[in-house]
């Protein structure tokens, strides 16, 4: 019975959110509290919120090549460590400023998106998941063994950048930065979403054969798939190593790669709202349950089976279409 | 040493390190061939089988040892364990899924992968378990190039297994409806063949390999860890993309095959062992892109 009743209230949620001004007002009022919200936060809550901010970005980024296109990319985790290491070698070794770093970062994570996708995306789904599987361990262990890289430990002492002569150094500072950059990152996707882009994203998603005799160029949309998400994760990669100053080849492991797909498939893939959930979901679970420790990853495996069993669409509710 | 007793070394190597692949890219194809899945918690299901004969080896070695004896017994003991969790998962995760979309199936075996080794993870607190044995470290000495008598026994047992079955598949009733179902599962159903069953019993197999496989890692590294299954399960896979996948002689070979590759690629001048893995990742990437049929693996026009 409490069941019956908390599902219909749900759709009553969903019916009212069907409507385009209702969905700006919510928009706008969440806005305003995640604007708001380090003004009544303590260090800690601002910590973890800024690392939800990060995850939403990294979700959003895979989303674009999960969810809108349809392809299982388990190795996101690489991108995100060339956009890293990108920035931490040219801000530590060659004394490159911070910001000039962001278009090599977002550069080399391209290159990298196209090295991997352009041959493989010809490839069947299931062989281009464990292509990336491989790519993934493949940087990692170049990152590993390189010495430019530095080694197993990794850079340490990467500087913090300043913005208009402000160190960006506290906590509050780090939380903006990835507040923006989850909103400039949302915008692109809901941009990309309804593009032309993004339709024929959906149509090859759909249906492969009927997408590429109605035109659509089935190996180049799903490439700019890749290098797009490529390009958020490599931007997520560059600000993570001036937060963190030290980056380490064991932050970019697979299970790295699989709880970015967890947040992208817990929410709901190919929804925006969804997805922010589910990167949230990702951060705020192991900080509530503090108890379960090294078997978060456990829990979320379990979490990720059962979603895909029995509610393979995400917990967003569906849209209209 | 010699060239010719590093070649001779290297082959040695090579050759168990196949023996282990090909196990394991055995059941990888099977399941593979019959409902076209690849089944990401398979390397997972070789690290399980590995800690499962070890738990059996521990509770019957004040019976028996730590003798060949003992550990055939737990090896077999395993490989029912193991068989039977593989049909488990099948039944559970994977045949609600079949009619999926096949993204949603690849992430439900993804799902069950992270469950088997984090599960194990939880279980042994993340820690190496020494796997004991006193099978000694007598061989058969030939200069300088040296073989125990367990890797001997480890190339022998794997394949008798692999032997096992080529005929099970090839002569028996229970084979030939395997393969029958991996052309045309529709048409099986209508000729009456319980297909539900008999890929239930692939999965059981396959698994029960996967078991074997584990066990004897086990016994050859003398320790076992929760992640082992990740790396074989990739290389695994590697070895049934390069033999073919889908084809049963295909797996055996492909699995000999990258174990040899990889035995005289670590010799190769700047590639040190700690290249290994790149080194058959890259290998991986480059067959599925130039040839993603394999050596023994047939031409088909499929969707993609």
């Amino acid at each position: 019975m409490n069941t019956s009743s908390n599902t219909s209230m749900v759709a009553n949620i969903a019916n009212w959110l069907q409507h385009q001004h209702n969905r700006l007002v919510v928009l706008l009022v969440m806005a305003a509290l995640a604007m708001f919200f380090p003004l009544i936060a303590n260090n800690y809550m601002l910590e973890v919120l800024t690392n939800a901010w990060f995850y939403t970005i990294l979700c959003l980024g895979l989303n674009i090549v999960v969810g809108y296109a349809g392809l299982l990319d388990l190795g996101y985790a690489a991108f995100f460590a060339v956009g890293a290491y990108t920035t931490g070698i040219l801000t530590s070794q060659f004394g490159v400023n911070f910001w000039l770093t962001i278009p090599a970062a977002v550069f080399c994570s391209m290159v990298a998106g196209i090295i991997i996708g352009g041959p493989t995306l010809r490839l069947r789904s299931d062989y281009l998941a464990i292509v990336t599987l491989g790519f993934g361990e493949i940087v990692r262990i170049i990152a590993r063994n390189l010495e430019i890289t530095g080694g197993a430990s990794g850079l340490i002492g990467i500087d913090r950048p300043y913005f208009f002569g402000i160190e960006l150094s506290q906590g509050i500072h780090f939380y903006y930065v990835f507040l923006i950059l989850a909103i400039i990152a949302c915008f692109v996707s809901y941009r990309l979403q309804n593009s032309r882009l993004g339709r024929a994203w959906q149509y090859v998603r759909e249906d492969e054969d009927a997408a590429e005799a109605m035109g659509i160029n089935r190996v180049g949309v799903k490439l700019y798939a890749y290098v797009i998400g490529a390009m958020f994760g490599g931007v997520a990669g560059a600000f993570f190593a001036v937060k963190m100053t030290a980056i380490s080849p064991e932050t970019f492991t697979f299970s790295q790669s699989v709880l970015i797909l967890l947040g992208v498939v817990l929410g709901g893939m190919g929804k925006i709202p969804g997805v922010i959930i589910g990167a949230f979901a990702l951060v705020l679970f192991p900080e509530v349950f503090r108890d379960l420790g090294s078997m978060r990853m456990l829990v979320f495996a379990i979490v990720m089976l059962v979603i895909m069993l029995y509610r393979p669409e995400g917990i967003w509710p569906r849209g209209k279409s | 040493m010699s060239t010719t007793d590093i070649i001779l070394q290297q082959l040695a190597n090579g050759l168990i390190m196949g023996s282990f692949y090909a196990m394991v890219a055995l059941g990888y194809t099977m399941v593979y061939g019959i409902i076209k899945l690849l089944n990401f918690a398979h390397g997972d299901l070789y690290m399980v089988g590995g800690f499962v004969g070890f738990l059996i080896l521990s509770a019957i070695s004040s019976l028996l040892g730590e003798s060949w004896t003992a550990i055939v017994c737990s090896m077999v003991l395993s490989m029912l364990a193991v068989g039977m969790l593989g049909v488990i998962i099948q039944r559970v995760a994977y045949r609600p899924m079949l009619t999926a979309p096949r993204l949603s199936i690849l992430i439900t075996a993804l799902a069950v992968s992270m469950i088997l080794s984090n599960g194990v993870m939880t279980i042994t607190d993340g820690e190496y378990m020494a796997f004991n044995t006193d099978l000694g470290f007598d061989g058969l000495d030939f200069g300088n190039v040296f073989i125990s008598y367990t890797q001997l026994a480890l190339v022998i047992s794997a394949s008798v297994l692999m032997v096992i079955l080529y005929l099970f598949v090839n002569k028996t009733l229970y084979g030939k409806a395997m393969r029958a179902i991996a052309i045309d599962q529709d048409a099986c159903k209508l000729m009456g063949i319980n297909v539900n069953k008999i890929i239930a019993l692939t999965f059981f197999i396959g698994s029960s390999l996967a078991a074997a496989a584990g066990v004897m890692a086990g016994v050859y590294y003398g320790s076992l860890h929760f992640s082992m299954g990740f790396v074989i399960g990739l290389k695994a896979f590697t070895a049934a993309v390069i033999g073919g996948i889908g084809s049963i002689p295909g797996a055996m070979l492909g699995g000999l095959l990258l174990g040899l590759l990889e035995a005289f690629g670590t010799q190769i001048p700047f590639i040190g062992s700690e290249w290994k893995d790149v080194f058959s990742f890259g290998l991986l990437i480059l067959l599925l892109i130039l040839k993603p049929t394999g050596i023994l693996g047939k031409t088909e026009i499929e969707r993609m």
